[in-house]
């Protein structure tokens, strides 16, 4: 029984714990998977995200920030909780979440509790849809799928074509259902189109014998980048080599330690952000990033560099104050959002739409040498 | 054992039964009093469903593991089933029931009786099994459930419902609602659970299973469990009594998981894998096999922790998986728990009785 | 000929199943305990291995070698840590603690060596043997895998059935009361078999990602479940067993893949599972003890 109420006393203790006030900073919160299987992406946009903070404070402007990212392992009930977390913490503005299906139910409570959210990669449109004051910096899952389709179509890269996709993930589906949807209309033949899952995404001799078997000229891989890489190695071992498709998560494969680069020789993807291009701003970045965490930035730390400065941007624009409270902010937050346009590592010219979606230019890439080149 | 004994273990029995309603019911008292004062932070107050649905879910397993002796390592399958029949129900009848406290209601009866058939169908290969592989089999019944509904698509329109496998043949027509999306689960759902709703959901799971505990059956799941062949000898079915438990426990699993999903807006069967099961699992050992109350106080530490761990940050998971181990060798190292008894004198003369 | 590709495929598979569902099997077989924790000390083998190999630029074996090593020390570590002092509570308890040092060893790892999955070099390269005109082809990493375990798995019965450390092992696993009153040291045997389940363990995580070569924290963890699933497929505690069942278990899946439906390819698995466990209730190699009353 002692035991019981000891227990009891640490649950109620427990319970107890908030904190809200303002300070001179605007706070800024965001959850993503810091641990886990998906962790890879949680901290490439914890750390892209804390890189802009940092030079945005260095500045001496203005606009200053106080950036809190916590960890939701990739899963919906606990990205709610970090949410609340964070609301007691006393956020202002947000950065949603970073994947997915963790963000369509974070993006339901900053629609009821009137936060704005500007979310660096959630991408499936449940995220957005029917929500004012949650938006997007990455493509939504059904653009990618479409876009992919008409790039291939138009030029002429294949006419069958196979695809792999991850069944138990919402990123993956989304992208493949579009792409199907739209590609008999664009005279492309789906030929094979075989999944994998977490716990069978090691051998992928089935899916890669059914793409060669049913003569698929092109293979489409809307994945992230690790399963991709052993698609990749798996198809050059068994001497098949198709042209390769990917999507925006296939950046990054370049940058995995130890990977044969090579093995993605001619892979096409198209993707926002490209961590070789030449420009100012993406060469700072990419410098500061490797100095600080000793890794290349990949799309999910790019597009969480690019939220915050978006943010600034917005906020300067809104004249906006360290002092409002969110509901405020969320006001002044969709007013800037839907007329600015906004210039940054991952796109020039982006432009956002009133449900939230974002437009900019997908850049067809294609691997040469081991670097992006570009698609044209 | 002579009469009195027996007499004295029922005092005891029922002195631990009231125990545990008078800290439920004390602790929904509080909670909801802090809670409409604005007392609790949001975090806490984000939490008190997911809390209520875990320790239904823990009196449930606990029906299975510690009261009739069996390892299962698939509960989060059936809450799985309950969490997806339930929320399908709630979103088709959200035109003809605009209250939502009835939706609710109606929709966890919908998912503890799917839950209550897979659980059936379930246990009659399962039940012949026993130990590590039961166990094992009940794991591969979880993720067969979860395979099966990351592949299933649900969808209703004016002409009734439709439903496919494998990929999305239902042809819906205009103003048709997809409710399932396969591994997409079911966006936009209505939250709709509360936690005055949880609460009564717990003290109901906590009545069924002590009435069926104290009943001819409960002795009959203790007596198989503490010793198989003897209460085979004696005439018991065993596979009855084994089967009760089981559709009874995946039942409560199943309202357990409909009021889970519904207090989120999205819900996919990902969520309800091999580790959900565990969690589960975790709060039933911690608490005490076949200790109602202690599972249910095992439940909400344990989804606290590793919110409260959150000012470690990095270090957050890795602290939560040493005070799992901590915990566990404290509650059953022989040489600290004898300590711990010397602490409590209460327990020494409950254990004397 | 496709089929025979397929069939390879699921072997080759199939082999990593069997070397690690060894390590779950023997340690399951001496200390009746499911250890959970198994996948992720295969996880650590791995690192340990890549950073020799890549970092250090070592001679893949003597990666292998310092692996095994870390990995060795490190289970007998965990076990008298975690699983000692349990050894009087319920078999639960145990495992659950064992799941607690999977989530330690996984956040550990993710702490000391980032989330950013590693391409894992191969120990051996990445040819293939090629075989009628090359229209079938076996790798050289699946053919020494099927080597390793038929290897350790003689290695292993030899040890458990002709040494004294074996007849020990053996005792213990039939009645640790009996074997510790004929003078066997318990604990020693059941640290012994940890020692020996985590060696082996690093030539799993060596092989794993040598075959599959991505390396994350969480790497060890769903392969182990598979191989857990494969030791008990083949008879939890019988070392043929395990190897019989991880074959099978890499084909089947292979082959629900190929024939049925990729995207049910693990329910299919695990529906195989089940019927072969009704069939026979003690997996395919496993012995069925008998109850006294």
């Amino acid at each position: 029984m002692k035991k019981v109420s000891i227990c009891l006393v640490l649950v109620l203790a427990m319970a107890f714990s908030s904190s809200c006030a303002f300070g001179a900073a605007f706070k800024i919160g965001g959850t993503g998977p810091l641990t886990g299987g998906a962790a890879i992406y949680g901290n490439a946009a914890k750390n892209g995200a804390e890189i802009a903070v940092e030079e945005i404070n260095a500045m001496n402007g203005d606009i200053k920030f106080e950036i809190r990212y916590e960890d939701d392992t990739h899963d919906a009930e606990k990205a709610v909780n970090a949410y609340n977390a964070l609301k007691d913490w006393g956020m202002q503005i947000s950065l949603g979440s970073v994947t997915s299906k963790p963000c369509e139910a974070t993006a339901a409570e900053n629609f009821a509790d009137r936060i704005f959210a500007l979310t660096p990669s959630a991408s499936s449109a449940a995220v957005t849809e029917g929500k004012d004051n949650v938006f997007q910096m990455c493509f939504v899952d059904p653009n990618q799928g479409s876009a992919s389709a008409q790039y291939i179509a138009e030029k002429g890269l294949a006419k069958k074509v196979a695809i792999i996709w991850k069944n138990d993930d919402v990123y993956s589906k989304g992208i493949r259902d579009t792409f199907v949807e739209k590609a008999p209309s664009l005279g492309l033949e789906i030929v094979s189109e075989t999944t994998f899952a977490d716990g069978n995404d090691n051998d992928f001799s089935v899916q890669l014998t059914d793409a060669q078997t049913k003569g698929a000229e092109l293979v489409f891989l809307p994945m992230y980048y690790q399963p991709a890489s052993l698609i990749l190695a798996q198809a050059t071992a068994m001497g098949y080599a198709p042209k390769w498709f990917g999507v925006d998560g296939m950046d990054g494969i370049l940058t995995m330690e130890g990977f044969d680069k090579s093995l993605a020789e001619g892979v096409m993807l198209l993707t926002p952000f490209n961590a070789d291009a030449t420009d100012e701003r993406t060469k700072n970045f990419v410098a500061k990033y490797q100095a600080k965490h000793n890794e290349i930035p990949n799309q999910f730390a790019a597009d969480g560099y690019d939220c915050v400065y978006a943010y600034k941007e917005a906020l300067e624009l809104a004249k906006a104050t360290p002092d409002m409270d969110a509901e405020t902010l969320c006001g002044k937050m969709i007013e800037q959002f839907t007329t600015m346009t906004f210039n940054g590592v991952t796109g020039e010219n982006v432009k956002w739409s009133a449900n939230g979606e974002v437009t900019k230019d997908p850049k067809g890439m294609v691997i040469k040498n081991g670097a992006y080149v570009g698609l044209d | 054992m002579t009469v009195r004994r027996l007499i004295n273990l029922k005092r005891v029995e029922a002195r631990r039964i009231y125990l545990t309603y008078f800290v439920v019911i004390l602790a929904y008292v509080i909670c909801q009093t802090m809670s409409s004062t604005k007392i609790l932070s949001s975090s806490m107050r984000g939490m008190l469903v997911p809390i209520c649905a875990y320790m239904v879910m823990s009196v449930s397993l606990n029906l299975v593991v510690g009261i009739s002796g069996e390892l299962s390592l698939g509960h989060a399958g059936f809450m799985s089933v309950g969490a997806f029949s339930g929320v399908a129900t709630a979103i088709l009848m959200q035109n003809f029931i605009p209250f939502a406290p009835v939706r609710l209601a109606i929709a966890m009866i919908i998912a503890a009786v799917f839950a209550a058939i897979a659980g059936f169908l379930i246990g009659i290969p399962v039940l012949r099994l026993k130990g590590d592989y039961l166990a094992i089999v009940t794991l591969a019944f979880g993720e067969i459930i979860k395979s099966i509904l990351n592949n299933f698509y649900l969808g209703v329109d004016s002409g009734g419902l439709q439903f496919s496998m494998l990929s999305d043949t239902t042809r819906l027509l205009q103003g048709g609602r997809l409710i399932i999306r396969g591994p997409m689960g079911i966006s936009g759902i209505q939250k709709i659970s509360t936690f005055p709703a949880g609460f009564i959901l717990l003290m109901i799971s906590l009545m069924i299973v002590f009435n069926l505990v104290s009943s001819r059956s409960g002795r009959a799941f203790m007596a198989i469990r503490d010793d198989r062949i003897a209460a085979e000898s004696i005439g018991l079915d065993i596979t009855r009594y084994k089967m009760t438990a089981f559709v009874m426990s995946a039942a409560l699993a199943g309202a357990a998981g409909a009021l889970f999903a519904m207090n989120y807006s999205t819900i996919v069967a990902n969520k309800f894998d091999f580790n959900t099961s565990i969690l589960i699992l975790v709060f039933v050992v911690l608490g005490g096999q076949g200790n109602m109350l202690g599972g249910i106080i095992a439940a909400a530490v344990l989804t606290i922790l590793p919110e409260k761990l959150r000012q470690f940050s990095d270090y957050r998971m890795l602290l939560y998986a040493i005070i799992l181990i901590v915990m566990m060798l404290a509650t059953n190292n022989a040489e600290i728990k004898e300590f711990l008894n010397k602490l409590n004198p209460f327990r020494k003369k409950e254990e004397a009785e | 000929m496709v089929f025979l590709n397929f069939f390879i495929s699921g072997i080759s598979l199939g082999s990593i199943y069997a070397i690690i569902a060894l390590g779950y099997t023997m340690v399951y077989g001496i200390a009746k305990m499911l250890n959970f924790a198994h996948g992720d000390v295969i996880m650590v083998g791995a690192y340990v291995c890549f950073y020799a190999v890549a970092r250090y630029n070592l001679n893949p074996f003597l990666g292998v070698l310092i692996a095994m090593i870390v990995c060795t020390f490190l289970g007998m570590i965990v076990e008298r840590l975690a699983y000692k002092p349990l050894r009087q509570a319920p078999s639960l308890a145990v495992l659950i603690t064992a799941i607690g040092m999977s989530y330690f060893l996984q956040n550990t790892a993710l702490l000391l060596w980032s989330s950013n999955p590693k391409v894992f070099p191969s120990i051996i390269g990445r040819g293939a043997f090629k075989l009628f005109d090359g229209r079938l082809s076996v790798s050289h990493i699946t053919a020494l895998t099927i080597i390793a375990c038929i290897v350790i798995m003689i290695i292993l019965s030899l040890f458990i059935s002709k040494t004294k450390m074996g007849k020990a092992m053996r005792a213990c696993s039939e009645d640790k009361g009996a074997a510790q009153l004929m003078g066997i040291n318990v604990n020693a045997t059941i640290s012994l078999t940890f020692a020996i389940g985590s060696g082996l363990a690093a030539i799993a995580g060596a092989l794993l990602c040598s075959a599959y070569p991505t390396l994350m924290p969480t790497t060890g963890a769903l392969p182990g479940i598979k191989a857990f699933t494969a030791a008990v497929f083949g008879g939890i505690g019988s070392i043929p067993g395990a190897f019989l069942g991880g074959l099978m278990l890499g084909v089947i899946e292979i082959f629900a893949k190929a024939y049925i439906s990729s995207q049910l390819s693990d329910a299919v698995v695990f529906a195989v599972l089940i019927i072969v466990l009704l069939v026979k209730p003690a997996g395919l190699l496993g012995k069925l003890t008998q109850e006294k009353v």
